[in-house]
């Protein structure tokens, strides 16, 4: 595990990889629409507006998943102090809330004509919702702190007592009576959905999830030379000793 | 062409779903991006203003070649 925790090994893993996510991305995202504009059926009841579930169901797994990646990631930083755990949370924050608006935004578009209303107050929305929040309130409070040290750890904390959320967002549907319709594809039994619609599905879902690994890889490269900057910054301020002081996070890892 | 984007009368609601996430994302990948550059930029004039130490690999090395004897320098990688 640790030998992952080295921010040098990271940069060329990362430099390696973010070809094939870039390529997975783009491929996946002309085949995904093509398949959710042209290459599926309108829906029997919901005519073309069943096209907005290939945004919208595919943004709301990666709402889950991601912030989920997040919560695992802390539970590493702090337990091993992980120093790319930390930093890997913070850089998938704003893209797993972008996902969650994405999911809000397209479900109200959604629901504006199939349920006659923009928003209810129902659990799954309502839990959705929750998440949304979750992810500005870590984002915010992991940047609130003078001691970036500080500001992951109460991050950290804060995505594991988050992390009930999850649970509850996936299994509202079935403990409460809503408007919200149950899971159709991840369910006991398998997809009850038509194959000419689930394929949209899965390849806007395999592209949101490439799009996630580029963009996330870029921010923790970005991350990582903002720690460097950051101990590069203290080490002048600090007078040439050997800038040791503050040097923590990162820079542990570099030696290895 | 005119009936694709008509969207059986629901244009009004399916256009915006999908702009909004192309929105969305490309906003993302855009920001990161600069982020990035900004970022790297900030790093490389501040490298350059110090001499670096045991920053980089090479430099490590070299300054281990240098004063062979230390091997303090070259313990990382």
């Amino acid at each position: 595990m640790h030998r992952f925790a080295n921010p040098a090994r990271f940069l060329r893993l990362s430099a390696l990889l973010l070809p094939w996510c870039a390529g997975a991305t783009v491929i996946l995202t002309i085949l995904g629409l093509w398949f959710s504009l042209f290459g599926s059926p309108p829906d029997y009841q919901q005519g073309e507006t069943v096209r907005i579930m290939y945004i919208h169901v595919p943004a709301a797994w990666m709402s889950l998943f991601v912030y989920t990646n997040m919560a695992i990631a802390a539970a590493c930083g702090l337990v091993w102090k992980h120093p790319l755990a930390d930093l890997f949370a913070k850089a998938a924050a704003p893209i797993g809330a972008g996902f969650t608006f994405v999911c809000l935004v397209t479900g109200s578009l959604w629901g504006a004509p199939m349920w006659g209303t923009w928003w209810v107050w129902d659990a799954r929305l309502t839990s959705v919702l929750i998440l949304f929040f979750l992810y500005l309130g870590y984002m915010a409070l992991v940047n609130a702190f003078d001691d970036p040290q500080r500001g992951m750890k109460a991050g950290n904390v804060l995505l594991l007592v988050g992390i009930v959320n999850v649970p509850i967002i996936k299994f509202s549907v079935d403990w409460w009576n809503t408007l919200h319709q149950p899971a159709s594809v991840v369910r006991m039994g398998g997809p009850s959905i038509d194959p000419s619609m689930l394929t949209p599905l899965l390849v806007m879902a395999g592209a949101f999830t490439a799009y996630f690994l580029a963009v996330v890889l870029l921010r923790v490269r970005t991350e990582i030379a903002q720690r460097k900057i950051q101990t590069l910054r203290l080490a002048v301020a600090g007078g040439p000793a050997d800038g040791v002081a503050g040097e923590g996070g990162v820079t542990d890892g570099m030696r290895g | 062409m005119t009936e694709f984007l008509h969207m059986g009368g629901y244009a009004a609601y399916v256009w915006p779903a999908y702009g909004i996430a192309t929105i969305v994302l490309l906003g993302l990948l855009v920001a990161t991006w600069k982020g990035l550059r900004n970022a790297e930029a900030t790093l490389k004039a501040l490298e350059s203003a110090r001499p670096p130490r045991r920053r980089t690999r090479n430099s490590g090395r070299k300054a281990a070649e240098q004063s062979a004897g230390t091997p303090a320098e070259a313990s990382e990688g």
